[in-house]
């Protein structure tokens, strides 16, 4: 049996969900909700490579690159506010995140 | 031009004594505005007996264009002829006399009273340009300033609570017979397209046969209007079913009772029916209705004064009667009639009131007869005049009241309609009815033993002669003009007296017909006159018994006279309280909840879903994401479901 | 036929361990998981033919990225004990809520058609016959000229960002300025004086009130310290 498009596509879906399930499931810190992203992107990629490689276009890989530049851009930011926040409030527990109530 | 002097001089009066009144003080205002009077009075005298004699014409005088809007103009003119005259001269010198005499009945007032003459004058100027109006829209000018006046006069001493409500009642009841007469205005104008008298009278002919299409039934126009204008007289003389302000106006000064409620507004309503004749003739229902008013209202009124024990509320009832009267006079078409009556009345009638209001002024402002009695010796020239103006009134033989009370009579008699035998059966009814209540006024205030207080006994005083000399001028055309004019004003000349100033279809005349009676129906009013003064002469004189007596056994009949035929109680049960009812249905649910409750209800709303929303704001990092993940999942879905 | 069961592994591993970051109770160990998955999904391209990105993936997302994340983690002294709170609160609401997801993209995908004209209107074929890596070459730095350069840019935006959010400037601690040293003259710091022989001290008039701190090249003035050692 040959892996088609269809496969790949079901393992990016499945890992998109879980991605998204790490966000609102997880109650420990907000660590885990940046490795989720990281889940998700990745998730994302997968998509675009399996399209790429079944279409025979080169743009999807291309375009993954940049997303990928992005996600390591967004997680070096992100990584820094937390330390930032962890330093100023000590805990960088989900539920004590609660600074921007209005 | 004459005319036009007797006419703006009151107004003159009015601004100079309300404008410096309170500068200048009372005496100022008092004298500027009983000069203007004079001068009135003496231009309007004049004018009516150059017309009457001939020197001058009927005409009209222009003064100023009102309204000018497209097609609809209407002007202010004068209007010159026998009618205006005579009305003109009666109400200047009537209120000449009535500011005099005020001067002497104000003088015991703590607070300054030149807002009452600038008042009494700015009335007089009002009625005048009633009477004179050429233009219907004008004529109803007058109408509402007399109306206005009329409010102002009641509700003088305002820190009463009986003479504000006094007043506004006045003012409500006439307003309901005015949106009536108003409806009759738009009438007229949409029908003739204009409302000059002098074009609506020409142009009446044309218009006898045309018809409204109401309701599946076909009303004639001409009774339509002559109804709805006949209304809107109704309210402002006081006639039945409108009546009920008019005593309650006895709060107001006695000398604007004598002004107002005997000689001049109220007789606006007759005066309508009589500038408007050459209408009414060609609208036999609407005189028909006037007739039949007229003679229900000279009875009951009547009735009722004979158990009043306030001596300006039976004069007050009496004036509603002698209205009655002249209505008659104009529903058998005899206007000249009722005109002559009118003028007879406001001198007999505003006599009367100048008179109670002496009476009331020696007893300490003692108004109830109960408590008088015995008081000829004390108050003589006041007794006198009330002799005279009750004889007049009554109807005896050479006083006024015999000329043109007896003519209404006969006129009625020989109008071959039923209405016009009705209007004559209550007419003499109500004429034995008024002797009777004359005299018992007379009998219960003068004559008899004193029933009176002995702290007021004391200061018992006649009148000073500001007060007394206007009377005895009045008594004397009381006495007078009765049979001077009445040759003049419906004898064999009538027709070169009167001009085209009221009509009468072609055909024989009422007052022609009058000719055809004789004998002892003539004197018929007469008699029944004496036997009214004699039934009081038994009933307080001889044995001052029976009238308790009567009331004990005919209770009923009697709390059903006392109570004014129950009229006020009935209007208040179904008009005041139903619109009050409505007043606070209106306000509590229409107002309060629907029309406030729309914005307040939306300003809750608002408040309430934004307090709501921001619930959403927990700042919860945690429930931000998960905002957003649904927010993404729900936005899929959209697009799944609406691609 | 290998390909297929490589795919499977890869695949199962990298769900498996993707399950994993997000229920581990310790935070090194979701670290270490994600490397893991990221290392699948390497391999995962590598079947599907994108070699270069393949490699990219394991250099920059696993050796910088996942490297961070652990520093990070490390650094933070994060407490493990306290984490199974509140996990089972929103269970229901967040099962409903993937599930929801899940089967939106399974209808969008079971349900996809490639339209008839899709190879005609590819952007940038595979040129046959050439490496991966030429390929993508060729295209970045031709016609993704302008996006590359900009994703350079986003990375030097987030690396001073990062400096600058948590940069600390520690004033307690006193450092040396070695330039500062080296660049200060004579002048700067000695006066010469004339001095009586046998003068005291208070004679002199050398005695005064110190300059207030920081330096004052005013001549004349001096501190007696400077000026004893250069009395001999």
């Amino acid at each position: 049996m040959v892996v088609g498009l269809g496969h790949y596509l079901a393992v990016s879906a499945i890992l998109l969900v879980l991605g998204v399930f790490g966000i609102f499931l997880n109650r420990k810190n907000v660590i885990i909700i940046m490795m989720s992203i990281e889940l998700i992107l990745l998730a994302v990629n997968l998509n675009l490579v399996a399209f790429s490689a079944a279409l025979g276009d080169m743009v999807g890989q291309v375009f993954a690159m940049f997303v990928l530049t992005v996600a390591a851009a967004e997680a070096a930011i992100g990584l820094a506010i937390v330390v930032v926040y962890s330093r100023n409030r000590g805990s960088i527990e989900v539920e004590d995140v609660t600074l921007m109530k209005g | 031009m004459l005319t036009v002097i007797a006419v703006f001089f009151p107004l003159l009066g009015a601004a100079a004594a309300g404008l410096l009144g309170y500068p200048a003080g009372d005496r100022t205002s008092q004298v500027v505005s009983i000069l203007c009077m004079i001068v009135a009075s003496l231009a309007g005298v004049t004018a009516a007996v150059l017309l009457g004699v001939g020197v001058t014409h009927p005409g009209t005088i222009p003064i100023a264009t009102w309204i000018s809007a497209g097609t609809f103009k209407v002007s202010w003119a004068l209007r010159i002829d026998t009618l205006s005259a005579v009305m003109v001269a009666m109400v200047t010198t009537v209120s000449m006399l009535i500011h005099v005499y005020s001067v002497g009945y104000m003088a015991h007032e703590e607070r300054p009273c030149w807002r009452f003459f600038s008042y009494i004058s700015l009335f007089s100027f009002s009625m005048l340009m009633l009477v004179t109006a050429n233009n219907i829209l004008q004529l109803f000018f007058g109408w509402e300033g007399v109306g206005l006046m009329s409010y102002l006069l009641i509700g003088y001493w305002y820190y009463k609570p009986s003479a504000n409500a006094a007043a506004i009642k006045a003012f409500v009841v006439n307003r309901v017979a005015d949106l009536f007469f108003t409806v009759g205005i738009a009438l007229l104008f949409f029908q003739f397209r204009t409302l000059s008298l002098s074009a609506i009278f020409a142009a009446v002919p044309e218009h006898a046969a045309t018809e409204y299409e109401l309701f599946g039934s076909s009303l004639p126009v001409l009774d339509v209007i002559g109804v709805l204008l006949f209304i809107g007289a109704m309210g402002k003389s006081a006639q039945l079913f409108l009546h009920t302000w008019l005593p309650d106006a006895m709060e107001g000064p006695t000398p604007i009772s004598a002004l107002i409620h005997a000689a001049t507004m109220v007789t606006a309503g007759v005066f309508l029916m009589a500038r408007m004749s050459p209408l009414l003739e060609y609208a036999p229902v609407a005189l028909g209705l006037v007739a039949f008013i007229g003679g229900s209202t000279s009875f009951f009124a009547a009735t009722i004064a004979c158990v009043q024990f306030d001596i300006k509320r039976v004069i007050a009832y009496s004036t509603c009667s002698q209205l009655g009267y002249m209505f008659i006079g104009a529903g058998v078409s005899a206007f000249q009639t009722s005109i002559f009556h009118l003028l007879t009345h406001a001198f007999f009638k505003s006599l009367l009131f100048l008179g109670a209001g002496s009476v009331i002024h020696a007893m300490s402002d003692e108004q109830d007869m109960r408590r008088m009695g015995g008081l000829w010796r004390k108050v003589p020239i006041t007794y006198a005049m009330m002799w005279v103006g009750f004889l007049a009134l009554a109807g005896i033989p050479f006083f006024d009241g015999f000329y043109s009370k007896d003519a209404i009579l006969e006129a009625a008699l020989s109008t071959p309609t039923g209405i016009a035998f009705y209007a004559y059966v209550t007419g003499v009814v109500g004429a034995y009815l008024t002797a009777f209540y004359s005299w018992r006024v007379l009998f219960m205030t003068f004559h008899g033993i004193s029933r009176v207080e002995p702290h007021v006994q004391e200061h018992v005083h006649e009148s000073p002669a500001i007060m007394t000399v206007p009377m005895i001028l009045l008594a004397i055309g009381a006495t007078v003009i009765g049979f001077a004019l009445h040759n003049v004003f419906i004898g064999p000349d009538w027709r070169s007296f009167w001009g085209t100033s009221l009509f009468t279809l072609p055909g024989i005349h009422p007052l022609a017909r009058m000719e055809s009676i004789h004998g002892a129906v003539k004197w018929v009013p007469t008699m029944v006159a004496f036997a009214g003064l004699g039934t009081a002469y038994v009933f307080y004189i001889l044995r001052p018994g029976i009238p308790a007596w009567l009331a004990e056994h005919f209770r009923p009949v009697y709390l059903f006279l006392v109570n004014k035929w129950y009229f006020d109680e009935i209007y208040d049960a179904v008009f005041v309280r139903g619109a009050f009812r409505l007043a606070r249905l209106l306000w509590q649910v229409g107002d309060v909840t629907v029309i406030d409750g729309v914005p307040n209800g939306i300003a809750v709303l608002a408040t309430d879903s934004s307090a709501e929303v921001v619930k959403l704001q927990t700042g919860s990092l945690a429930q931000y994401a998960f905002a957003m993940v649904i927010g993404v999942v729900v936005l899929i879905a959209v697009f799944l479901l609406f691609r | 036929m290998i390909a297929v069961i490589g795919f499977y592994v890869f695949a199962v591993i990298l769900l498996a361990s993707a399950t994993m970051v997000v229920t581990a109770r310790n935070p090194v160990h979701s670290v270490l998981f994600l490397i893991l998955a990221f290392f699948n999904a390497a391999a995962l391209f590598l079947l599907a033919g994108a070699e270069f990105l393949a490699m990219i993936l394991v250099i920059v997302y696993v050796g910088a990225v996942a490297v961070l994340f652990l520093f990070v983690v490390m650094m933070l002294d994060i407490n493990s004990a306290e984490m199974r709170e509140g996990f089972q609160r929103y269970a229901p609401v967040g099962a409903v809520v993937g599930l929801a997801l899940l089967a939106e993209l399974a209808l969008v995908l079971t349900g996809w058609h490639f339209a008839p004209t899709a190879l005609q209107i590819r952007l940038s074929p595979t040129p046959p016959n050439v490496h991966n890596t030429a390929a993508l070459g060729d295209l970045l730095y031709t016609r993704y000229i302008f996006l590359f350069q900009m994703a350079g840019l986003i990375l030097l935006v987030s690396m001073i960002g990062a400096i600058v959010l948590t940069l600390r400037d520690r004033r307690a601690t006193r450092r040396q300025s070695i330039a500062r040293q080296t660049a200060r003259r004579p002048a700067d710091t000695l006066v010469m004086a004339d001095v009586a022989i046998g003068a005291g001290v208070a004679e002199t008039g050398i005695l005064r009130p110190l300059p207030p701190a920081g330096s004052e090249p005013a001549h004349g003035a001096g501190s007696g310290v400077a000026d004893t050692t250069k009395g001999h």
